[in-house]
């Protein structure tokens, strides 16, 4: 593949936008259900527990620790070929829930299930910061 | 509740896999009706007698997919479905197809999942970028889009080898047994003229040496893609009773689904195959260690795994060691994948769960030649849709 291809980048949505916009200002924010008190990840109209509509955004810490992780020696689609390996991972954040993401700052030797992460925050464009994650 | 196991598979048709296809080339509703006509012939019945239809996706046609097919195919039906479980199609199928019947709303019933590669098309396309993100929608509002996508999480490898990663640092791994499962397989296929890899074992050292595709998963441990699909009739007691083979009779199935992405899971190495496999077994009366073999979908090494432990073939952590101290190949006292699995006959996209159900009601039919398990009775079958998100499994029994 000769062309450069443009990395694919979210788009917010209505209901999303206070998390991007959150992470273009160095801040994890999630929503939590007022009516069972469950975390919720990815932002959503409706609770996932109960389906409720009160769903308030907080400020949490970013914190969590590694879920899983594989390294990618091949590129998942042609727009990442220029990142490989690629890390990518699954974190769980202190909350209880899950995200995808991708570990920076780190060897690929020293990477273990179950390790301390911290949020970074990666601009990508004037509009997206992408959540990544790095040893704690 | 459940079936009354009075609807069998009556015929099969299957075309050879094949990494490099040098055939005809032929549109999806051409497949779909060569394939249709072959079935039909295997069992000994006449295209008339259709008046049931189970559909997936065809290239022609992005909607109206049961009416085009049924308008190309020229019979009328009383049922038709289109179904969208990915790998879990197949299995999804069949049942479905069951239970059309015994409600009494059709006797005869065509499952077809075409895979042979269709003309080349003399006006040129535009590269559609929805090639790239496969099985993950780049599309405004997706959640994939805005939370998988931009981190490279897309397709199916990298979500596989997560599951592994996580099931390794749960459990413990064991890669020789990963490999070993492999190797079993490839014995099966190696005497399988369907087979991609017909007449080409391997070795533990094989599996080990091939590329690192996504840590903990080597290349020879992924499914190779192929040109192929196969099709199956399901039929009413009375009409099975006038077929030409031992009926494969359709006893239990089970079908389950969680997520879409596997970083949602409530946990990662507990898989619904696990529910789906306990409805399949407590409908047909039977438990795991009643079956004869069991063809597993197999799009990686990490998928047979969880599949024997969820659906009870071994206990939770204990699939390596169940791998290697089991012989799996078709003359094995643990016969899974008779055929070789995808992992031996090639994967032909969305049909590549097509050859799980094929196998196993030949292999109660008793049509498997060399690799026949011997006195087969009752099979297992299960199906993976997206990333272990939505599975299903099928027993098909003798009578
Ligand atoms: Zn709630």
């Amino acid at each position: 593949m000769d062309v450069e291809l443009l990395k694919p980048l979210p788009v917010p949505t209505p209901v999303s936008l206070p998390f991007w916009e959150g992470l273009a200002e160095g801040k994890v924010r999630l929503q939590k259900c007022d009516a069972c008190r469950t975390w919720v990840f990815y932002p959503r109209s409706r609770c996932s527990c109960c389906l409720s509509d009160q769903l308030r955004w907080r400020d949490v810490s970013g914190r969590g620790t590694l879920y899983t992780f594989t390294i990618a020696r091949q590129p998942t689609s042609p727009h990442f070929a220029s990142d490989t390996p690629q890390l990518l991972a699954v974190v769980e954040l202190e909350e209880g829930v899950r995200l995808t993401t991708n570990l920076v700052h780190v060897a690929e030797a020293d990477i273990r299930v179950g390790m301390r992460v911290k949020a970074c925050f990666e601009r990508v464009s004037p509009d997206i910061t992408l959540l990544k994650f790095q040893p704690a | 509740m459940g079936l009354r196991g009075e609807a069998a598979i009556v015929g099969v048709a299957e075309y050879p896999h094949r990494r490099k296809y040098d055939g005809p080339r032929m549109f999806m509703l051409e497949q779909w009706a060569a394939l249709a006509r072959n079935a039909l012939d295997d069992a000994g019945l006449e295209a008339r007698e259709i008046d049931g239809l189970v559909c997936s996706d065809i290239r022609e046609s992005g909607m109206f997919v049961p009416a085009t097919v049924v308008e190309y195919l020229g019979q009328p039906v009383n049922f038709a479905e289109r179904i969208d479980l990915g790998g879990a199609t197949a299995v999804g199928m069949i049942w479905r197809a069951a239970a059309a019947i015994e409600l009494g709303i059709c006797e005869v019933v065509v499952c077809a999942l075409p895979a042979l590669p269709i003309p080349s098309n003399p006006t040129p396309q535009p590269l559609n970028p929805m090639v790239f993100f496969q099985s993950s929608s780049p599309n405004w509002g997706s959640p994939q889009a805005e939370f998988d996508i931009p981190y490279g999480n897309l397709a199916q490898n990298c979500g596989y080898a997560m599951i592994a990663q996580r099931y390794a640092a749960q459990y413990g791994y064991d890669a020789e047994a990963m490999a070993k499962l492999v190797v079993d397989q490839r014995a099966s296929a190696a005497i399988n003229p369907n087979a991609a890899f017909f007449g080409r074992p391997v070795t533990c050292e094989d599996v080990l040496a091939s590329k690192m595709i996504a840590d903990p998963l080597h290349m020879l441990e992924i499914v190779m893609p192929v040109a192929g699909g196969g099709a199956v009739i399901v039929a009413s007691k009375e009409v099975a009773a006038r077929c030409k083979h031992r009926p494969a009779w359709v006893t239990g199935f089970g079908e389950h689904l969680t997520i879409k992405t596997p970083t949602y899971a409530r946990d990662m190495c507990v898989t619904p195959v696990g529910p789906a496999s306990e409805q399949a077994f407590a409908m047909a009366g039977l438990t795991p260690d009643l079956v004869n073999a069991a063809e597993i979908y197999d799009c990686y090494t990490i998928t047979v795994l969880l599949t024997l432990e969820d659906a009870g073939f071994c206990a939770k952590g204990e699939g390596m060691r169940f791998i290697r101290e089991n012989d799996l190949t078709w003359r094995g006292n643990f016969p899974v994948n008779t055929h070789g699995g995808q992992l031996g006959m090639g994967q032909a996209g969305a049909a590549g769960g097509m050859t799980q159900v094929v196998e196993a009601t030949r292999q109660v039919m008793g049509r498997c030649e060399q690799r026949q398990v011997a006195g087969c009775d009752a099979v297992y079958v299960s199906g993976t849709g997206g990333v272990m998100s939505e599975q299903s499994a099928l027993i098909l029994q003798g009578g």
